[in-house]
């Protein structure tokens, strides 16, 4: 009833009952809005990739009459390239803590060491392709292997992309130094490297770790 | 070198694409040799192409989907008098021109007209109703906008170049695979889509953020205006939707492009899938579309009956359950399609139930409308007559949600009258009234009324006119897409629909000589309080056009309608000087439109398998963002006294009119 009778003393706003307490301060801060703006293009990229993830589910039993993936896939080979990855992902972590207290070395010597471990990954899975696709299991034999390529690819090509957006970032840093818009990219970058983990855990567990057991 | 490019590509046996073409080479290049002699072009790349700020971005928004409407109705009247001509007979366009004509209708109606427009509009309006000086990210909402303009530009080019897809508006495996679609129709089709929907995705992230992150003191959710929560959730299906649009015409293009089995016939591919995905993004998509005009209404209807929105809690809530529940009923495209009796009864009753938020907002504009002092100006003629029109459209949809009776109108002109009966009626009259209500506030002076009203009055009898005769003609069996006919019955109702879009053409010649008509006047018409209509949100608290950094000072937002509020509070209490400072401003970047044209360089090069074109693209955007990123000043300063000055102006405008209106 107080807070009623405040709301009508006032006169203004007749749907402010109960919500008198409610405030808000005004704009949030710069590394927040891009963070957060980030964080938003990672969840869309990952509905992208949940499409792909369907396709699978619904082809991978398509074979017609081609290898299966418990013939194909090399778990040994999978298990090095999780690795790799996830060793990058440290790394890149490294970066990160070497930026907040503005090491320019140890910051490159990090980016380093995350870009070579991506590009292991890399090399590996374009092994794995090619060997497959000399083997004749290659996209266009089965709906299986239409899905599985297309996967394991779109996560490959932000990969790759992620490594020309990281050795723009070791350029930048070394040409601007730690600037606050430049560490606004690097904090955007460090969660799409980290996202990329999150994807590809799933693609080791749904397409390698279940395609072997099938 | 070409890729398959060659002279052949252009239609010379076609007279109608290659004359429309001509003309509209004539009439660019004209526009650009005057554009370029009388000297506008430093002013056009300064203060417009390349220009960060949004409000206008929203402009060239609704200008290109204003272009691109006549273009598509265009379209829509060629279809129209085939179907009245070709009664036993091959009308005047043959079969594989129909084809692309249709299927070019929808496309760009739908993402070259209404999602520009809408997005065009959030764009102007939701920073200053916020009460902040822009969006989150100002350089890529420019880039936005200019991807969105490369995509309507590559279907344009397949007129002269090639030819479009023949496929309708979503291009259906096995038809649109390389085996029945060798030509380049569906390529144009899907590259134009993929670069365009990079620039939605982009545009939603940026207006989410901007809700979610950059709102004035004050300015709670439950504070905000209906536009703005519409606009959140409208956006937020963009984030949600259009990476199912991507992925899916990825996986067409895989088909097409690199012997993929995703969609074919063979090899295991699954046809289904593509309509599941296809329409997973498809449905959300028309309220991606509709729920922007739903919040334009709810502005509309409310400044013009002079009260508060009736409802404001449910209208919030009406809206996210719209948001969330427009995921739960794609299948209802399909019933058709053999998912069965009780899979088709869940989603037929998702369906309907959906209507049930529609129709919350339904009452609640009545409601405000009831006891209020209505005025009946352009923007709520549009919004009633979107009232009527769009229950008739409603109670149509929850008809066709019924399974059974789907079956028998799945695909007939039926189908056709009803969305259209939703689209028109729902997000067309909802972005006319928009562009009628805010064109005040984007340019400082008013549209003309009587115009106006005239344009109101022929589309909506057009309407009528145009579509009552295609439900009647899918009663009676035809289905849509016909190139021609042989059923006596049916050629009275076809005659009567393009009367009806004769009228529709009326009302958009009207709707061209009220802007030219109001630009002639616009001393007339001229608004210079930057409070036209006695509006109730902060948009209106400021000058028309607002000056680039919006507001002077940061409003203190006490309650709902902010603006109301405010007005009251100043008449009681009289204003008080505030304190300016300097403000920090995004500096202008060609980022955006280089990246576009690179963009379409490369989807051009992708269409005809130019592959050195597209590498030497994907350099050109890349080198591009590095440029943008290397920037060191990306921002600029306007001092305390500039902005004191710019506000004084306006303020003294609104004494005078106050003062002026006392003394009579």
């Amino acid at each position: 009833m107080a807070v009623a009778a405040v709301a009508s003393a006032r006169g203004y706003d007749p749907h402010l009952i109960g919500l008198e307490d409610v405030s808000h301060d005004g704009p949030a801060s710069k590394r927040i809005i891009a963070g957060y703006g980030f964080w938003i293009f990672i969840l869309s990229d990952m509905v992208m990739f949940s499409c792909f993830f369907a396709a699978f589910a619904v082809l991978s039993g398509q074979t017609a009459g081609g290898p299966t993936g418990a013939e194909l896939f090399n778990l040994r080979n999978v298990a090095i390239e999780t690795a790799f990855l996830l060793c990058s992902s440290f790394a890149c972590g490294m970066a990160s803590i070497a930026a907040e207290v503005r090491y320019q070395l140890w910051f490159q010597v990090a980016m380093v060491v995350t870009c070579l471990l991506g590009i292991g990954f890399l090399i590996i899975e374009f092994h794995e392709f090619a060997d497959l696709i000399a083997r004749g299991a290659g996209p266009s034999r089965s709906a299986f292997l239409s899905s599985f390529f297309a996967l394991v690819g779109c996560h490959g090509a932000h990969v790759s992309a992620g490594i020309l957006w990281l050795l723009t970032m070791m350029a930048q840093v070394f040409a601007k130094g730690f600037r606050a818009d430049i560490l606004r990219r690097f904090l955007c970058f460090a969660l799409f490297w980290h996202a990329l983990d999150i994807i590809w855990v799933a693609i080791f567990s749904v397409v390698y770790l279940l395609g072997s057991a099938a | 070198m070409f890729g398959k490019l060659t002279l052949a590509a252009i239609p010379l046996s076609q007279p109608i694409p290659l004359v429309t073409g001509a003309v509209v080479l004539v009439v660019i290049l004209a526009v650009l040799a005057w554009v370029v002699i009388a000297g506008h072009l430093p002013y056009l790349w300064r203060e417009w192409i390349t220009s960060v700020d949004h409000k206008r971005i929203g402009v060239m928004y609704i200008l290109l989907a204003s272009v691109m409407l006549l273009r598509g109705f265009a379209d829509a009247i060629m279809m129209r008098a085939q179907q009245a001509l070709a009664f036993h007979s091959n009308g005047f366009l043959p079969p594989e021109h129909y084809n692309q004509i249709f299927s070019a209708h929808g496309t760009i109606m739908i993402f070259f007209v209404a999602m520009p427009f809408v997005i065009g509009l959030m764009n102007l309006v939701v920073p200053l109703q916020l009460g902040v000086r822009d969006v989150a990210f100002p350089t890529l909402n420019s880039v936005g906008f200019w991807l969105t303009a490369t995509g309507a530009l590559l279907v344009n080019v397949s007129l002269v170049v090639g030819e479009f897809a023949r496929t309708g508006w979503l291009p259906y495996p096995p038809l649109s695979e390389l085996t029945y679609s060798p030509g380049v129709g569906v390529d144009y089709y899907t590259w134009s889509l993929e670069i365009s929907g990079i620039g939605t995705l982009v545009a939603g992230i940026n207006l989410v953020t901007t809700v979610l992150k950059i709102r004035t003191r004050g300015m709670t959710y439950m504070r905000m205006p209906i536009f703005c929560w519409t606009t959140l959730a409208s956006n937020l299906l963009i984030i949600a939707a259009f990476p199912i649009l991507t992925a899916t015409l990825a996986m067409l293009i895989l088909d097409r492009y690199l012997g993929f089995h995703f969609f074919t016939n063979e090899a295991g591919g699954n046809v289904m899938m593509f309509m599941n995905l296809i329409w997973a993004w498809g449905h959300p998509e028309v309220y991606i579309l509709v729920l922007p005009a739903f919040g334009v209404y709810s502005e509309v209807v409310s400044t013009f009956s002079g009260k508060p929105l009736f409802g404001y809690r449910s209208m919030v809530l009406a809206t996210m359950a719209i948001c969330v529940i427009s995921f739960m009923v794609w299948l209802h495209h399909f019933f058709t399609m053999g998912a069965g009796p009780d899979v088709n009864a869940i989603f037929g009753i998702a369906s309907m139930i959906i209507a049930v938020p529609t129709g919350v907002k339904i009452y609640n504009w009545l409601f405000t409308m009831f006891g209020g002092r209505i005025r009946f100006t352009t923007p709520m003629m549009w919004s009633i007559g979107f009232m009527v029109t769009f229950i008739i459209g409603g109670l149509t949809g929850v008809l066709v949600a019924v399974p059974p009776a789907d079956f028998l109108l799945h695909n007939s002109l039926f189908l056709v009258a009803h969305f259209h009966n939703v689209i028109i009626g729902g997000v067309l009259f909802g972005a006319f009234a928009g562009y009628t209500y805010w064109f005040p506030k984007a340019f400082g002076f008013r549209l003309h009324e009587g115009w106006g009203k005239a344009a109101f009055w022929f589309w909506l009898i057009g309407f009528y006119v145009a579509f009552v005769p295609l439900y009647a003609v899918g009663f009676l069996g035809m289905t849509r897409r016909m190139q021609h006919y042989d059923i006596a019955a049916w050629t009275p109702w076809l005659h009567l629909a393009s009367i009806g879009a004769v009228l529709i053409l009326i009302g958009i010649i009207c709707q061209i000589m009220q802007l030219v008509v109001s630009i002639r006047h616009r001393e007339a018409l001229r608004d210079v309080t930057g409070d036209p209509w006695d509006g109730r949100s902060l948009e209106w608290a400021t000058a028309s056009p607002p000056p680039v950094f919006n507001f002077a000072f940061m409003p203190d937002v006490t309650g709902e309608d902010a603006y109301w509020t405010m007005k009251r509070r100043a008449r009681e209490e009289g204003a008080k000087e505030p304190n300016y400072q300097a403000i920090e401003m995004p500096r202008n970047s060609p980022t955006g439109f280089v990246c576009a044209f690179f963009a379409t360089v490369m989807g051009f090069a992708l269409i005809w398998h130019i592959w050195w074109m597209v590498i030497a693209a994907l350099i050109g955007a890349y080198a591009t963002f590095v440029v943008f990123a290397w920037r060191d000043h990306d921002e600029y300063e306007i001092p305390a006294e500039e902005v004191a000055r710019l506000d004084h102006a306006n303020l003294n405008a609104r004494r005078g009119l106050v003062t002026a209106a006392g003394s009579v």
